[in-house]
C-alpha cells in the first residue's frame, strides 16, 4: 500500500471554529468591562417624564440616586399605594435622607464630595408635595446641586 | 513501541461556557446614561427680608394641580409659555443704569428692565402632578437657552449648547479656560434666576 494516498477531491474539509472562543471572548471582554451593574431594585413604580433641555450625568459614582413614586404592585400589600421614596434597596421616610446624603459623602472620595449630585428619579404621576418635602430635606442636608433625571423627549409629550 | 502524543484537549465546549457568560453580561449591561435637568437648591438661611424687587421684574407662572398654567394672572397653554417667557427676559425696557444694549425685546414699559434683574417665579401647590412641573421647568429652561444660544452665536459664532457640550467632552482640543470664561460671559447676559416658592398647602 502506498503511504501517500491522494485526498479525495469530493468532500469539503470542516470548517474550523477554533477561533470562535476567541471571537466570543473578545465580545465578553467587552460587555464585562462596559458592564454598571444595577445595584438596586426599583421597588417603586418609575415612569420618568420627557424633558429636552437636558444635560447628560457623566460621572455615575457622583450621584446619589433618589427614587420616588408608588410602590409597584408587588409591593403594595407592604408599602401601601401612597407614594414613597426609596432609598438603596428600601422603602425609606423622609427622615432618612440625611442620613442618607451623609452616608453617601462618607463613601465617596475626599475631593469629590463637594461635586456630588442628588439624581432625583420621581415617578412622574407623583405630587409635587412629596418632591418639595425632599428637596427641602436635601436643604437641610447642605446638598444643593440636584439634578431631575428625565427621559429625552419633548416637554408637551408630559400632558396626555 | 510506537510513541502515543498526548490527546488533545477538547476545547469546543469553551465557546459554549463564554456564550453563556456573554449572554450574562449582555443581560444585565445598562449602557445609557441618565440624562437630566440640573438645578441648585438655595441654601436655607435665616429669615431675612427679601431684596426689594420691582413688581415688573417678577414673571410669575403658577401650576394647579390639574396642570393648568396662570402666568402673569391670565390662563396660558404650555406651548406658548417659552415664548411667553423669552418675550419677558429680553425685553430691556430699563433706561440710562439698566438700559441692555443687547436685548432684542419690545422694551415694553411694563416688563422687564434688563434680563439681569428678570426673575421667574415658579409656584405650585402639593398637588401639582411632577410631570407638569417638569414640563413647565424644561420650557423655562428652554427659554434660557434659545436667549443664550442667540447672544453666543452673534459673538462667538457657536451656540451656547454646543459651547456647554465641547467643555464638557474630554477630546476638545482648543483652549478650556477660554471658553470657560466664553461661557461665563453668556451666563451673565442671561443669568437663571428660577426662584421657586414652597408649594401651598390649600390647592386652588
Amino acid at each position: 500500500m502506498s503511504k501517500f494516498k491522494k485526498k479525495k477531491s469530493g468532500d469539503l474539509p470542516a470548517i474550523s471554529t477554533a477561533s470562535l472562543p476567541d471571537i466570543v471572548f473578545m465580545l465578553l471582554f467587552f460587555f464585562m468591562v462596559v458592564t454598571v451593574m444595577r445595584d438596586t431594585s426599583i421597588k417603586v413604580k418609575n415612569t420618568l417624564p420627557y424633558a429636552d433641555q437636558v444635560e447628560k450625568l457623566e460621572k455615575k459614582d457622583l450621584i446619589m440616586y433618589i427614587y420616588a413614586g408608588e410602590p409597584s404592585d408587588r409591593y403594595q400589600s407592604v408599602a401601601g399605594t401612597e407614594a414613597r421614596i426609596q432609598l438603596n434597596d428600601k422603602f425609606a421616610s423622609l427622615r432618612d435622607i440625611k442620613q442618607f446624603v451623609f452616608e453617601e459623602r462618607q463613601n465617596a472620595r475626599e475631593e469629590l464630595r463637594q461635586a456630588m449630585i442628588a439624581g432625583l428619579k420621581v415617578d412622574k404621576e407623583t405630587n409635587m408635595g412629596l418632591v418639595s418635602d425632599i428637596k427641602t430635606e436635601l436643604r437641610e442636608a447642605e446638598a444643593l446641586k440636584i439634578t431631575y433625571i428625565t427621559r429625552k423627549g419633548e416637554a408637551l409629550k408630559n400632558i396626555e | 513501541m510506537a510513541r502515543r502524543s498526548a490527546p488533545e484537549v477538547n476545547a469546543g465546549s469553551m465557546a459554549d461556557i463564554a456564550f453563556l457568560l456573554l449572554i450574562f453580561f449582555l443581560v444585565t449591561t445598562t449602557i445609557e446614561t441618565d440624562s437630566g435637568i440640573n438645578r441648585k437648591l438655595p441654601p436655607i438661611q435665616d429669615e431675612q427680608d427679601p431684596p426689594p424687587l420691582k413688581e415688573r421684574n417678577i414673571f410669575i407662572v403658577l401650576i394647579n394641580s390639574n396642570g393648568d398654567l396662570l402666568v402673569e394672572d391670565e390662563p396660558m397653554d404650555l406651548k406658548n409659555l417659552k415664548q411667553a417667557a423669552v418675550q419677558f427676559l429680553d425685553n430691556g425696557g430699563g433706561t440710562g443704569d439698566e438700559a441692555c444694549n443687547y436685548c432684542r425685546g419690545a422694551k415694553d414699559p411694563s416688563s422687564s428692565d434688563n434680563p439681569v434683574k428678570a426673575v421667574i417665579s415658579l409656584q405650585n401647590n402639593r398637588l401639582t402632578k411632577y410631570s407638569d412641573y417638569i414640563a413647565v421647568q424644561n420650557e423655562l429652561v428652554a427659554a434660557y437657552n434659545e436667549l443664550r444660544n442667540r447672544e453666543a452665536k452673534r459673538l462667538y459664532g457657536v451656540t451656547f449648547t454646543e459651547m456647554e457640550e465641547a467643555f464638557k467632552s474630554e477630546s476638545y482640543t482648543g483652549d478650556k479656560d477660554k471658553l470657560k470664561e466664553r461661557i461665563g460671559v453668556i451666563k451673565d447676559m442671561y443669568p437663571q434666576k428660577l426662584s421657586e416658592a414652597e408649594p401651598k398647602r390649600t390647592s386652588s
